[in-house]
């Protein structure tokens, strides 16, 4: 059971760091952007490439899918979803759906259509026992690596300037451009920020969530569950909220197999309900 | 100011003249049944013209009248579709059109269930819930196999002849006019609907539910009530497609579909009726000519459709519409105040 | 005296602030009752507890001596509460006469009818074009709402409130926000008010509080200051200190 538990972590850390992105451009711009899973969806595409194609070592090809992805973030930022900011939210949904449409093509025309993996170092495959528990050595990573990742992005958030606007911005972007903050440059970083992240997350997530074309139809809901139960005002709400999406979902699949992800959901379905803002998300001021 | 009694006319012409028919609806109508007989080899596609604009009459009746959007329509879809076919394959209920009945009330009775979970909450939580509730029929259907066919589908349906009289045979004869005649009656049923107080009442809803309330309309129960006739409309459109193909499939809870549905609203605009009807004859089409050109990658350009009637904006689109538009819109005043004052004997105009 | 309105010991906190601060308040039936009080006094928030919007902490709501606490907005429409904004809330798609006309066809019990045709009713037309007549919106009656003058759609706000045929209705500072020249139509309509509807009007305009009320109720710092005739309340100093944010003398 404890196995179950440390795979949930792992599952839930990573869905953390994928869908964090979405939480800030949630929060930040009242933009639902559907097509968050794309950009993860292009830094494991992009890792695939990397490591099985050209031999790049997969510890330097993390970097680069977080690069590549927050470029591709940035790009479609800039001359794309500008004009469908203020759009209604009918809107915003129409146009993120035909932008993963077009990715799961484009993914499928270039990358083909079966399922691909990332070849990864012999030292972090297999497992090992600890404390009677199987330790994976690539979930272990994951752990690791996300853990800083959450660490480093509470710490820029709390300790940095550019956290400090972050946070004014989605407080109330109107007092903070009034207080001479660029809140569209604010958001063109954080919006890059938040698909390299995605990105990363994609590449790191290939070999446990399987990458194939359909990969951001397929996890759209799950970063919409953290999202939504998470709520957008905190770091803290996400995080727990994926964690309990990620062990929910490892031991639902094990103890209950036949019911899969009808388990996930279902509760996502009633906290809603009872929370229609979340779980862990302050009162909305707006 | 206006006497009373010339006002009072002028008014009421003003509100009735809407809900007459335009000579344009009328040709609509009378060019899709003269299909039945003037295109007979073109019956395959026009019959899924009829049942796609069915369902895309459902989806504007809570997004273009009541503002709900909702990405999981297919749930109430896909319910229709399994039930008339199980209905067919183990010969529960023979006659279709009896099982397309049922088919209707059990998505209506789901559309009630779930009515409450899209009450509260934001846009977004909206479409997560809406969501939610269809991918969890798809996972139920998958799990299920055994009565489902899971993801092969159910096979062995086989569809006996409607009312006993017309069989469905391969080249969509019978199909086409039958659900033709389908979607015409809910149309007429749909368009009383919305020109009525109660249609009315909706679109109060959807502009601002506050003062809804402050009059006295209960929101909840108006909402509840359009979800539940809407996801019988939607029901019954599954219906039609399992009917006419004697086939159901795990696909049609999916989210393609839901998405799908989205587009063709949206293509023909939402809020007057015949927005999911001319959506579904340009999709339909749009699509049957892309997929030959591009079997396999086809979602591509239909993404690029989205993308850019997004950035055009959805109201330079639909201003082509406009003369299916002018249906809802209003006469002029003026003009009826001179003809009712000149016809009453009184030359004043206001 | 019969009680069209009272409330008792009305009590609403949000999460530290006492918004309402045990208000207890009796409105005569047919009176002209005025809530006075200075910015953030919490007269919109004593409205939105009377009318459903919000839930009171504790206390208790009586119409015409009925207990109405746990009833709805929309109930508490058809038991003949109602209320206008402060700030438009309308159907901005819709015309003065689609508004007016729904509010009227609600009222009359046909809103869930969904086979007739809107406009098929001449008797409930006549009512609305009346009502139109009376609040002078008939020369912009098949105009949208989003595109009317403000002091039109201030008057319309009246409107769509007097077509419910409220017993008590709650005026949330009618002539806010409409132009100096304008504010006399808005008096005018809240003066041919039918005698028989109970008012309580919250308004900043002195001039229309002083020469429309009966009765004044002061409400600051969430609780009723003072309470008595339009003179009374005009000669009382502490009235004059909290508006004026003097020191209130020792009371």
């Amino acid at each position: 059971m404890l196995t179950i538990l440390f795979d949930g972590i792992a599952y839930g850390m990573l869905l953390f760091v994928l869908a964090s992105g979405l939480s800030v451009t949630l929060g930040l711009m009242n933009f639902i952007n559907l097509a968050h899973g794309s950009f993860a969806m292009a830094g494991a595409y992009i890792t695939v490439f990397l490591v099985n194609r050209l031999g790049v070592p997969f510890f330097v090809s993390l970097p680069m899918a977080f690069l590549a992805s927050a470029a591709i973030g940035f790009l479609f930022e800039r001359t794309l979803y500008t004009h469908v900011y203020r759009k209604p939210h009918l809107d915003q949904v129409l146009f993120t759906i035909g932008l993963v449409f077009m990715s799961v093509a484009a993914a499928d025309y270039i990358m083909g259509s079966s399922q691909v993996f990332v070849q990864i170092p012999k030292y972090l495959q297999g497992q090992f026992e600890a404390f009677g528990i199987g330790i994976g050595r690539y979930r272990l990573l994951i752990i690791v690596l996300c853990g800083l990742l959450t660490i480093a992005l509470q710490f820029i958030l709390a300790k940095t300037r550019f956290g400090s606007r972050l946070r004014a911005a989605v407080d109330d972007s109107r007092v903070a451009r009034g207080l001479g903050i660029n809140v569209n440059w604010v958001f063109s970083l954080t919006f890059a920020f938040g698909c390299g992240l995605a990105g990363l997350g994609g590449a790191l997530g290939a070999e446990i969530l399987g990458l194939d074309p359909t990969f951001p139809l397929k996890y759209m809901i799950y970063f919409l569950i953290v999202v939504t139960v998470g709520g957008t005002s905190s770091i803290t709400g996400p995080f727990l909220a994926s964690l309990l999406l990620g062990i929910g979902d490892v031991a639902g699949k094990y103890y209950v197999p036949t019911l899969g992800s009808f388990v996930i959901y279902t509760i996502m379905i009633v906290v809603l309900i009872w929370r229609p803002q979340g779980l862990f998300a302050r009162a909305a001021s707006r | 100011m206006l006497p009373p009694p010339i006002a009072i006319r002028v008014a009421t012409e003003w509100l009735s003249a809407r809900a007459r028919w335009q000579p344009l609806e009328v040709v609509f109508w009378l060019a899709a049944f003269a299909a039945i007989w003037l295109f007979p080899n073109r019956h395959l596609i026009l019959t899924e013209i009829a049942w796609l604009g069915l369902f895309a009459l459902s989806l504007d009746l809570i997004l273009g009248y009541a503002g709900i959007i909702s990405l999981g329509h297919a749930a109430f879809f896909g319910l229709g579709a399994y039930t008339a076919a199980l209905l067919a394959k183990y010969e529960i209920v023979n006659e279709p059109v009896l099982a397309l009945l049922v088919a209707g009330v059990a998505a209506m009775a789901l559309g009630f269930v779930t009515s409450f979970l899209v009450l509260r909450g934001s846009d977004l939580t909206r479409l997560m819930v809406t969501l939610g509730v269809a991918l969890v029929l798809r996972e139920l259907a998958n799990r299920y196999g055994w009565l489902t066919g899971g993801a092969d589908g159910l096979q062995g349906v086989s569809i006996k002849p409607v009312l006993g009289l017309f069989h469905f045979d391969m080249f969509g004869h019978t199909s086409y006019a039958y659900c033709l005649i389908v979607l015409f009656i809910l149309f007429l049923i749909a368009r009383r609907l919305v020109n009525s107080p109660f249609g009315l009442s909706l679109m109060s809803v959807k502009g601002n539910p506050l003062r809804s309330s402050a009059i006295g309309i209960s929101v909840d129960a108006r909402l509840v009530a359009i979800y539940t006739l809407a996801a019988g409309y939607a029901g019954i459109a599954g219906a039609l497609l399992a009917q006419t193909t004697s086939f159901a499939s795990l696909e049609v809870f999916s989210f393609d579909r839901s998405a799908d549905l989205l587009l063709v609203l949206i293509i023909g605009g939402t809020g007057y009726l015949y927005g999911g009807l001319i959506g579904a004859i340009i999709f339909k089409f749009m699509q049957d000519y892309l997929s030959q050109l591009t079997p396999q990658y086809w979602p591509f350009w239909i993404g690029l459709v989205l993308v850019v009637i997004v950035l055009l904006g959805r109201d330079r689109i639909s201003s082509w519409t406009a003369p299916f538009r002018r249906v809802a819109a209003h006469l002029d005043w003026r003009a009826l105040v001179r003809r009712f004052s000149a016809s009453s004997g009184e030359g004043r105009s206001s | 005296m019969t009680v069209a309105l009272e409330t008792i010991n009305l009590v609403k906190r949000f999460s530290g602030i006492v918004a309402s601060n045990n208000v207890s308040l009796q409105i005569e039936k047919g009176a002209r009752h005025a809530l006075i009080g200075p910015n953030g006094a919490g007269k919109t928030t004593l409205i939105n507890l009377l009318t459903g919007v919000q839930k009171p902490t504790s206390g208790r709501i009586l119409l015409d001596g009925e207990d109405i606490g746990d009833k709805t907005t929309h109930e508490r429409v058809r038991l003949g509460i109602v209320r206008t904004f402060q700030i438009n809330q309308l159907f901005n798609d819709l015309t003065p006469l689609e508004t007016v006309g729904l509010a009227v066809s609600e009222r009359r019990g046909q809103g869930l009818d969904w086979w007739r045709i809107v406009g098929s009713r001449p008797d409930l037309i006549a009512e609305v074009v009346e009502i139109l007549e009376r609040f002078r919106l008939t020369d912009v009656i098949d105009k949208r709402t989003g595109v009317l003058p403000y002091g039109k759609q201030r008057l319309l706000e009246i409107a769509v409130a007097i077509a419910c045929r409220p017993r008590v209705l709650l005026l949330d500072e009618p002539a806010a926000g409409v132009p100096e020249d304008e504010r006399h139509e808005i008096l005018a309509a809240v003066e041919t008010l039918p005698k028989d509807v109970t008012v309580l009007l919250i308004e900043h305009d002195m001039d229309i509080v002083f020469s429309f009320a009966d009765r004044i109720s002061v409400l600051v710092n969430g609780a009723l200051f003072v309470e008595g005739s339009p003179e009374e309340v005009a000669r009382d100093a502490r009235v004059k200190a909290v508006y004026l944010g003097e020191e209130l003398p020792d009371a």
